[in-house]
């Protein structure tokens, strides 16, 4: 399996990660190693098999609806840098 | 005006917030308004380690939508992730539907110039709405209030079926209607429960293939996705005539300048990596899920619109402006079972509460009043107790406090005059101050008998029976 350099480059984009040239150069042969690995999968012969759309084959765990209020919104809160008036304080977003 | 040689091709996103009780993955409430992230709990707020399960009702009312719009329901769907990096976006992902909607390939029809026309839809899914971003004027940053993250949204995808602004309004008023009809959404579109990401294209009449086309986010009011839709269609046109291409692209469309703009994004912005959500497993629906659905599904405007057209003699025009929202409906029908005269309940809807309504700035779901006292008012009308124009007085009064309009009418002193020697004083009194109309009339000159009654009215501030009046008139001046 081949993944190029660009390849790389617009993954770590859509990530918002900023990459040096060694990391670019480093995590392009991790990515070919996870992706063979991967590829073993695709070697499984599923001739006359019913395709699947999940991992396991459970399917409508659903729930009533119904409200239960959460009351430890402080602590949750507190898990952010900065926060005021109730809200997560964050940088500010440039909205074009 | 769009140039004749070129057609305009619109598709068209919508965004229908669900008015189930709680969120789509977890218990918290869905209520508009309330303090800022008081909604919450870990799963919505995306602390580690939690895990969504989805809400029986979210499947219930995508099934209904589908059903209400011809769709055919996947037996077999499942939640996909869509990756995106935004602040409204606590899990750095939004689960949705990728490759398995839940309703596929249906349609809804719309009234246009030249007649019906299906509107093709491609997709319903079901997914979450993102939280909401608060930007401070201080300068102190971006505030990130939750309570909006994880509300059930259905996303309604249609085909490029639209050729103009006014059809892509049509279709949108539709949709809504249906979905109020089928109550599965309040449709506020000021409260952003209702809203479009609206997909513009051009191309030369008789071209096959489809131009490139831009697309316009999150828009929430009927004129602006017009307005927007005829700027863009127009932009385009003279950029292809200047000799330019088109870019494809996300624009935001500036409701002061009436102009859109480029946001400038990014070349793989779109590029959302979908996968299976392997926190949530299938969901498989039963046909007998689906036909028990169905049997609760309630009489669509479709069906309404051809009942009042055909039991109760309605204009196509009224038939569709009255069923057009599930409020004017509910209201007709309501005051006829009382009145039993459904052209003029139909046409005061049409004209003088759509009026009323709008010079107040208000949606029909506002309306306090019930048929209960349109249909009074409509009864006294037709008894003669009170004249039509008193009948729209009575109206606006419904509109400040809601009474019986026998009582209002009674308050107010506005009862309709037909005593006959009490018209006959005032057609005598008018009369002897307007010998110049008299004259006119005698003349050949018609109207002078209109302003005669038109005196009269004033004189008995618009409570003498308008009939009696016209007649009283004509036998005097033609003594
Ligand atoms: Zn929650």
């Amino acid at each position: 399996m081949a993944i190029s350099k660009d390849e790389i480059i617009h993954i770590a984009n859509l990530a918002c990660l900023n990459l040096s040239e060694e990391e670019i150069e480093r995590y392009t042969l991790d990515m070919q190693e996870i992706l063979e690995f991967a590829n073993t999968i695709n070697n499984v012969n599923t001739e006359g098999m019913s395709e699947t759309i999940a991992a396991n084959n459970k399917s409508n765990v659903l729930r009533k609806d119904e409200v239960k209020t959460f009351e430890n919104i402080e602590m949750l809160l507190k898990n952010a840098p900065s926060q005021d008036e109730g809200m997560f304080r964050i940088p500010k977003v440039i909205n074009n | 005006m769009i140039r004749d040689d070129y057609e305009v091709v619109i598709g068209l996103e919508v965004h229908c917030e669900l008015s189930t009780k709680t969120k789509i993955f977890c218990s918290c409430s869905t209520e508009f308004g309330g303090e800022p992230n008081t909604h919450c709990c870990p799963v919505c707020m995306a602390m580690p380690g939690t895990l969504p399960v989805l809400n029986e009702k979210v499947v219930e009312y995508a099934v209904k939508a589908g059903l209400a719009t011809n769709c055919t329901i996947e037996k077999n769907s499942k939640n996909d992730r869509k990756n995106y990096f935004y602040p409204d976006l606590p899990k750095a992902y939004q689960i949705s539907q990728y490759d398995k909607p839940l309703c596929r390939e249906g349609y809804v029809t719309i009234e246009t110039d030249e007649g019906e026309k299906q509107i093709r839809i491609e997709r319903i899914h079901i997914e979450e709405d993102a939280g909401k971003l608060n930007h401070d004027e201080y300068g102190r940053g971006t505030f990130v209030d939750l309570n909006r993250a994880g509300v059930p949204l259905i996303e309604v995808v249609s085909k490029p079926d639209l050729r103009s602004s006014k059809e892509a309004e049509a279709y949108l008023r539709k949709l809504k209607a249906i979905f109020e009809y089928i109550e599965i959404s309040d449709c506020k579109m000021e409260q952003g429960s209702l809203r479009a990401d609206v997909n513009v294209s051009v191309r030369k009449k008789g071209s096959k293939e489809l131009g490139t086309r831009t697309e316009m986010k999150n828009m929430n009011s009927f004129r602006n996705i017009v307005r927007a839709i005829d700027y863009e269609a127009e932009r385009q046109i003279e950029e292809i005539e200047n000799g330019n291409t088109i870019e494809q692209e996300s624009l935001r469309w500036d409701d002061i300048s009436g102009k859109t703009f480029s946001m400038r994004d990014k070349e793989d912005a779109q590029d959302y990596r979908y996968f299976p959500e392997p926190d949530l497993v299938a969901i498989n629906l039963t046909d007998e899920y689906i036909e028990n659905i169905r049997k609760t599904l309630p009489e669509l405007p479709e069906s309404r619109k051809k009942r009042y057209k055909e039991n109760y003699g309605l204009t196509e025009k009224a038939a569709n402006f009255v069923t057009a929202s599930k409020c004017y409906s509910d209201l007709f029908e309501e005051s006829i079972k009382i009145c039993n005269n459904p052209k003029t309940v139909g046409n005061l809807i049409m004209s003088d509460i759509a009026r009323i309504l709008n010079e107040r700035e208000e949606e029909p779901d506002e309306l306090k009043f019930t048929g209960k006292e349109l249909g009074e008012l409509v009864t006294l009308i037709d008894k003669g107790t009170i004249s039509s124009a008193i009948a729209k007085k009575v109206l606006e009064e419904l509109f400040n406090e809601v009474k019986m309009p026998s009582k209002i009418i009674e308050e107010k002193g506005w009862i309709q005059i037909s005593d006959e020697s009490a018209i006959k004083d005032v057609v005598m009194k008018v009369l002897e101050n307007n010998p110049q109309s008299i004259a006119d009339y005698k003349a050949g000159k018609d109207k002078a008998l209109g302003f005669l009654v038109g005196q009269a009215m004033k004189e008995t501030r618009g409570k003498a029976n308008p009939q009696m009046l016209n007649k009283m008139f004509l036998d005097e001046l033609n003594k």
